[in-house]
Parts: C-alpha cells; sequence; structure tokens
C-alpha cells in the first residue's frame, strides 16, 4: 500500500488534546507522523485536505448488521459499506442475529465475514444470555476468545435482577462490558410510542420514559453489588440522564450512548405515523431531547452510537404499531451530530470524542487516536458540505430514515481504514 | 341544498384537522339529512351508481350498520369487507387489501381499524375518499360529529357550553374526536375518571382533568360517559367495576351536580351498572337514542361531502 500523506487539514486528535493545522502521514497501516510540514515521501499519494477535518476513524458501537439471518435486510459487506459513506472506520455488531450470537459458532463466523467483506473494521458484541432470553448465562468467556468485546442483550432487556447480577458479576471477572437495553417490559408493554402529550393527541400507545429509568437505576444498584463495567445503550431520557450522572459522580463503573435520533428528533416525528419513527427506546419529548444534548456536552452521556437497524418493507410498510422497531443510521449519524456542532452544544473535538474516542475507550478497541504508531484508522471530514439526504442513494440495503430529504451540512470525505482508503466522497451529494 | 360547501378535504380522517366551519357545514348538512329518516319512503338519489366499502378490521356493530343505513339512503352501493370475512386473517397486509380494493374502483372506503393511523396509510394507496370509522385510541371522528349535532339540538349552540367526558379517556377514540371538535367549536371540555385512565398530557389538548367525577359533574350542561374499554386491558387499571361504579358511575345523585338541565350521552355500546347506572341511562334526561338517530344522518352528510354527489335531496 502507498504511503499517504493527508495536507493542510485541521487535525482534531483529543486524545492527545491535539488540535491544529498540519500534516498527516500514514505508513504501513499505521500514522507515522502528525506535524505541520511535513515533506512527501517518494510514491505517496498526497491528499489535499484544506478546509477539511482530520480525526481519527470513527467508531460506532451499536450497529446491527443483521448477519447471519436476516440478510434480506442488511449484511456485513452491506452494512460496513454504509459505515465507511458515513465515516466510521469500526462498526460493533450487536448480537440479536439469527441465530443470535451467543457462543462461539457465530462470533467466529461474522469475525471470518467481516474479514472477507467487511469495509470497515467489525467487533462482534455477544449476548449476555443463551438465546437472549434472560435465563441462563451465554458463554461468555468463549465470546471474548471469539473475539466478542463486550455482553449485551440489546433488542431485549435483562429483566431477572438475579440474572443480571449473576451476568455482571461473571463479566468483570473477564474484563467485559455488559451493555444494557434498559427497557421494563411492564413498563412498556408493548406500546410503540413515548407516553406523553404526543402520544395521547396522536392516540398511539405510550410507554412511560419510566420504563427505560426504572432499568437503570436497578441496574444501578447492581454495580454497586457487583462493581462490574456497566454500559447503558440508547440513553433516551432525562431521568436516565441523571441517574447516570449521579452515578458518576459517585465514582461508578458506568458509561451510557446515545443515537443522532435521539439527539435530534422529538415525539412528534411520529405524528404522521411513518413507521421509520418507530423506534425503541421511542423518540421522546422536546425535554427530554434538551437533556440528553445537555449530557452529551458534559459527557454524562460518553458517547454517539447508532443503533443503525435496518429493516425491509416487510416490517415497515405497515400499521405504526405493527411496524418493527429501529432505523438506520450509520449514514446520517455524523451530519445530524454535525448540527450540534452549529448548534454550539458541542465542540469539534467532543464531536470527535464522543464519536470516536470514547467508544474505543469504553470497549478497549485499538483507534481513538492519531498519535504516531496507532493504525492508521483516519475520517477526513468536510463539516460544510451540503447534500440532502436521499434513502435511495444509502448504501444500506435498507431504507427505514426519517431523514429523507432533510438538508445536511457535513460529511465524510475520506474513510481511511488500516492505510487503505476505503471510501471516498467524490463531490459532495445533493 | 347547493353545491357550495366550507369543506375542502379529501378525506374525513380526524377532527384534529378539521375548522370549526368545516365542521359546522357537517352539522348544517346533518340537520337537512335528519328528515329523510322520517318519509315513508326514506331513500335519495344523492350517491347513485357511487360505490361504498365499509372496511371494518374490528369487531363493529353499530358504527357499521349506521354507515350502511346512511350510503343506502343516499343510494349507494354498499359492500361490506370484515375482518371475519377478509383476507387480513390469511396474513395479508393493509397496503395489499387497499391496492385490492383500489382495483375495484370504489369512491369511499369506510375504515375501521384496531391501531392509530391507520386511515392515513389507507389514503396513500388508494384512490378513494378515506372515511375513519374508528382508529385504535386515536380518532372517531363520525362519532364526535354526531355527539355534536346532538348537543346543538338540545342546547341550541355549543359555544360556551360545559361538557364532562368520564370514563376511560385513555383508551376512547370518542373522546379525543370529542375534545378535538368541543374546543373549536368554544365548548369548555372537563374529562373525568380514574387517574388510572387519563392518559399523560392530557391537558395539552386544552381540556381540564378530574381524578373524582363530583367536582367535574359540577355546573355541567352535558354529561358524556364513557364505556369501560375491557377489550383493550382497561380491566387492570382500576381494581374491579364494582368498586368503578360506586366511585365513577354516573348515578341520579351525582347527575344532581351538573345542572338541571344538562343532558347525558353515551356513544355506546353501555356496560350497564359499570360506568352508567339503568335510571339515567333512560332518564328523562338521556339523549343517548336520538345520538343514535343523528349518527345516521351525520355519515349520510359526510358521505355527501366526500362522495361527490348530486344536489338532488328531493
Amino acid at each position: 500500500m502507498a504511503d499517504i500523506l493527508l495536507r493542510g487539514g485541521r487535525v482534531i486528535d483529543p486524545a492527545r488534546n491535539f488540535e491544529a493545522s498540519a500534516e498527516v502521514l500514514l505508513q504501513d497501516g499505521k500514522v507515522a507522523r502528525v506535524e505541520p510540514g511535513i515533506a512527501p515521501p517518494a510514491g505517496a499519494r498526497v491528499i489535499d485536505c484544506k478546509g477539511l477535518w482530520v480525526v481519527p476513524g470513527l467508531i460506532d458501537m451499536h450497529t446491527h448488521l443483521r448477519e447471519p439471518g436476516q440478510e434480506y435486510k442488511e449484511n456485513i459487506e452491506t452494512g460496513t459499506a454504509a459505515a465507511a459513506a458515513g465515516g466510521f472506520t469500526a462498526v460493533c455488531a450487536m448480537p440479536n442475529t439469527v441465530p443470535p450470537n451467543d457462543n462461539r459458532a457465530v462470533t467466529e463466523l461474522i469475525v471470518r465475514r467481516a474479514r472477507e467483506a467487511g469495509v470497515v473494521r467489525v467487533y462482534p458484541i455477544g449476548c449476555i444470555t443463551q438465546g437472549q432470553k434472560g435465563e441462563n448465562l451465554a458463554e461468555m468467556g468463549e465470546l471474548q476468545e471469539a473475539g466478542c468485546v463486550a455482553v449485551s442483550d440489546d433488542g431485549k432487556c435483562v429483566m431477572n435482577s438475579e440474572v443480571m447480577r449473576r451476568a455482571l458479576e461473571y463479566a468483570r471477572g473477564l474484563g467485559l462490558p455488559v451493555i444494557q437495553h434498559a427497557e421494563d417490559t411492564n413498563l412498556t408493554a408493548g406500546g410503540p410510542a413515548h407516553e406523553g402529550a404526543a402520544s395521547t393527541r396522536i392516540g398511539l400507545r405510550g410507554q412511560p420514559a419510566a420504563a427505560e429509568s426504572a432499568m437503570v437505576a436497578r441496574d444501578l444498584e447492581l454495580v454497586v453489588l457487583t462493581g462490574a463495567r456497566y454500559h447503558v445503550a440508547h440513553a433516551s431520557c432525562a431521568e436516565t440522564v441523571r441517574l447516570v450522572r449521579d452515578a458518576k459522580r459517585r465514582g461508578l463503573p458506568v458509561t451510557a450512548e446515545v443515537t443522532p435520533h435521539h439527539l435530534t428528533l422529538t415525539d412528534e416525528a411520529c405524528a404522521g405515523y411513518d413507521t421509520s419513527t418507530r423506534v425503541n427506546p421511542p423518540l421522546r419529548s422536546d425535554k427530554d431531547v434538551a437533556a440528553v444534548r445537555e449530557a452529551l456536552a458534559d459527557g454524562t452521556l460518553d458517547a454517539v452510537a447508532t443503533d443503525h437497524a435496518p429493516h425491509s418493507p416487510v416490517e415497515k410498510d405497515v400499521e405504526f404499531e405493527q411496524a418493527a422497531s429501529g432505523m438506520i443510521g450509520l449514514e446520517t449519524a455524523l451530519a445530524l451530530c454535525l448540527e450540534l456542532v452549529d448548534a454550539k452544544i458541542l465542540t469539534p473535538a467532543l464531536l470527535v470524542t464522543r464519536m470516536s474516542v470514547a467508544p474505543a475507550k469504553i470497549l478497549g478497541l485499538p483507534g481513538g487516536t492519531l498519535a504516531p504508531g496507532s493504525a492508521a484508522d483516519v475520517t477526513v471530514i468536510d463539516p460544510q458540505a451540503a447534500w440532502t439526504c436521499d434513502p435511495s442513494r444509502l448504501r444500506s440495503r435498507s431504507r427505514n430514515t426519517p431523514f429523507g430529504g432533510r438538508a445536511m451540512h457535513g460529511q465524510a470525505m475520506l474513510t481511511i481504514v488500516a492505510g487503505n482508503i476505503v471510501f471516498a466522497q467524490e463531490k459532495p451529494v445533493g | 341544498m347547493t353545491g357550495a360547501h366550507a369543506f375542502s378535504h379529501k378525506h374525513l380522517l380526524g377532527m384534529e384537522h378539521l375548522s370549526a366551519e368545516e365542521i359546522t357545514t357537517i352539522l348544517d348538512l346533518g340537520e337537512n339529512f335528519l328528515e329523510i329518516a322520517n318519509r315513508s319512503i326514506k331513500k335519495v338519489p344523492t350517491l347513485r351508481g357511487k360505490t361504498v366499502i365499509n372496511l371494518f378490521l374490528e369487531p363493529s356493530t353499530r358504527t357499521r350498520t349506521s354507515f350502511e343505513i346512511a350510503a343506502k339512503r343516499l343510494s349507494a352501493d354498499g359492500v361490506n369487507f370484515t375482518a371475519a370475512s377478509s383476507s387480513t386473517t390469511k396474513g395479508e397486509t393493509l397496503i395489499d387489501t387497499a391496492t385490492n380494493l383500489d382495483a375495484m374502483s370504489p369512491d369511499i372506503v369506510v375504515i375501521r381499524h384496531a391501531q392509530a393511523g391507520s386511515p392515513l396509510l389507507l389514503t396513500k394507496h388508494i384512490k378513494a375518499a378515506v372515511v375513519n370509522a374508528g382508529d385504535g385510541q386515536h380518532e372517531h371522528p363520525t362519532q364526535a360529529l354526531l355527539d355534536a349535532s346532538t348537543i346543538r339540538a338540545h342546547k341550541g349552540k355549543i359555544e360556551g357550553l360545559t361538557v364532562v367526558i368520564c370514563g376511560d379517556i385513555d383508551h376512547s377514540r370518542v373522546a379525543r374526536s370529542n375534545i378535538f371538535a368541543l374546543r373549536k367549536l368554544g365548548a369548555r371540555v372537563r374529562v373525568a375518571g380514574p387517574r388510572s385512565l387519563l392518559p399523560l398530557g392530557i391537558e395539552s389538548l386544552g381540556v381540564e382533568a378530574f381524578d373524582r367525577v363530583e367536582p367535574a359533574l359540577e355546573g355541567a350542561d352535558v354529561v358524556m360517559m364513557l364505556r369501560i374499554q375491557l377489550e383493550r386491558k382497561a380491566g387492570g387499571r382500576f381494581p374491579n367495576t364494582r368498586e368503578y361504579a360506586r366511585l365513577f358511575g354516573l348515578n341520579a345523585r351525582r347527575l344532581a351536580l351538573a345542572k338541571p338541565d344538562a343532558i347525558v350521552m353515551h356513544p355506546g355500546p353501555m356496560n350497564r351498572g359499570v360506568e352508567i347506572s339503568p335510571e339515567v341511562a333512560d332518564g328523562p334526561r338521556s339523549v343517548i337514542l336520538d345520538q343514535v338517530a343523528r349518527g345516521v344522518a351525520i355519515r349520510m352528510a359526510v358521505l355527501y361531502l366526500l362522495g361527490g354527489g348530486s344536489d338532488a335531496v328531493e
């Protein structure tokens, strides 16, 4: 592979507290040097990055690649292509595949398919319990040996407190973070929308925000008991934020993520019964959106994670209450988060922290920095590029996004994994 | 009757997006159609040659019957497509059902469906005008229209009245449609019932919420009782129907708190002895059967407006 010199960009490397105009030289799949005025080595490919941001590759710690078993929605090839187009150099594959990733055979399949067809790095996440049934612990040790970087029953909540306690203890012994999809299903009872003024007006059955926060509160008591590394998936409401903030103040080993859609859409988006707005947890009230935005800025919420959840028309072209939950997000996440930079909620460095540094740190992944010697996983961003989201042009195999037609600012121009350019924007789309 | 009516919608999906003027247009038309029920030949040629499909994907007898009679009295050809006899039980999607119906070129499809938003989904896949005959716990616009018609007939007006809606507000599309309609027409609306049956944020619809019925009834002009929807799992929201009847049911003693000339309404079917005592349901202030009669006339008005019928009523 040829050396690459990224010239004249604004290098943002929060892990080293570095933010300046500089050259970035990539050699042999690693970051070789980051400093101003590097002369291009012979044979190096020189890429002009004037006006662009050069940042450590974005990492999505919450992606549904749907392989194995639901390849009609997405597969590792299309999902990682979507990731690359969105500026991600690595994604974490959630385990609710068919069959679920609750044993090493499935993990090995995912790792092998990612090696064969993956465009970006894929880190599998294994199940907490066998079959995601919430009853018996999955073989976490073997899952870890096969390549899993965390465990989660995502899509389902570990409801049984005793099972969750033992999962936390066992995972702690292995050094595996436990990622909880926090949802008291007795309280949600299948309600497809956030319970509040909007659901009351539009007649959708609601689920209260307390269904999430009550489960987080229980889990935090179990973290006190077990000392395990606990991570809240897709935190969506003000009360969850309050609980996590308080837990961090107490020094508990707790982290949390939030999705781009919970940062940018309220429950009012469901008023037209567009099934792409049906997600779980549901889109929340404006107060909740304000709370998660503030929490992302102050670090209570550590990371942005897409919860990219592809579904086909079979699951989505139906009545709202019958539709599957989830929206795709890999190709819109960066632009949506850049809206928070425009709104002065995040600085550019904080955006990079939330989308790259923090996910790497939470899961112990390589990446999240441009320090010389680290893997050459780099994203080059044009923060100004204007484009309009056109679902038919997305790389994902599915089209379930409510952001079609939205005027976006900013996109990935170049995605580099281990020194290889895996995605290059020809010109700003739209 | 002239063809120029203040109504600009292709479909009737709910009351939320209608103006007071449009509602009044339908109510006025309904008054004109009411008289047809008293004729010896209860039929006008207004919608002759038009096809109306009653797509009822949730059990209903009175609303379907009411729409069916309304269509027949307008000389439309009415066809019933009900859940039990339909292919929806064979796993066909609503969209496929819609496109299949569309291929038969109906003029109006009246839909009853267990899930909110289904009528709107239908409009995206069918050329016919769509009438919402109840979608989940969202809206039931023709019920609100016939209720407004009944109130106006008995009280002479709607503006300035105090209307109390009692009972299972959370599961009630009737409550939502009535709240939208009555607020637009200038009524004060109170909702009352056990707190566990009042949906979060109901006040944002411009109503006052009470968790006991007595204070809500004080000074009321209209008392509208709602059915406890046990089929929508309302049962878990209160201890049992015995306590519900004792604490929240409308009986003569409670009705005495309302204005002496207050009327009592119920969208039916009633759970006698639960939300309403027989003495009140059958008493002199009950206008429940008038609601039913006006239901046919209001539905005729709606089918007329959406069906683009001729103006010949005579």
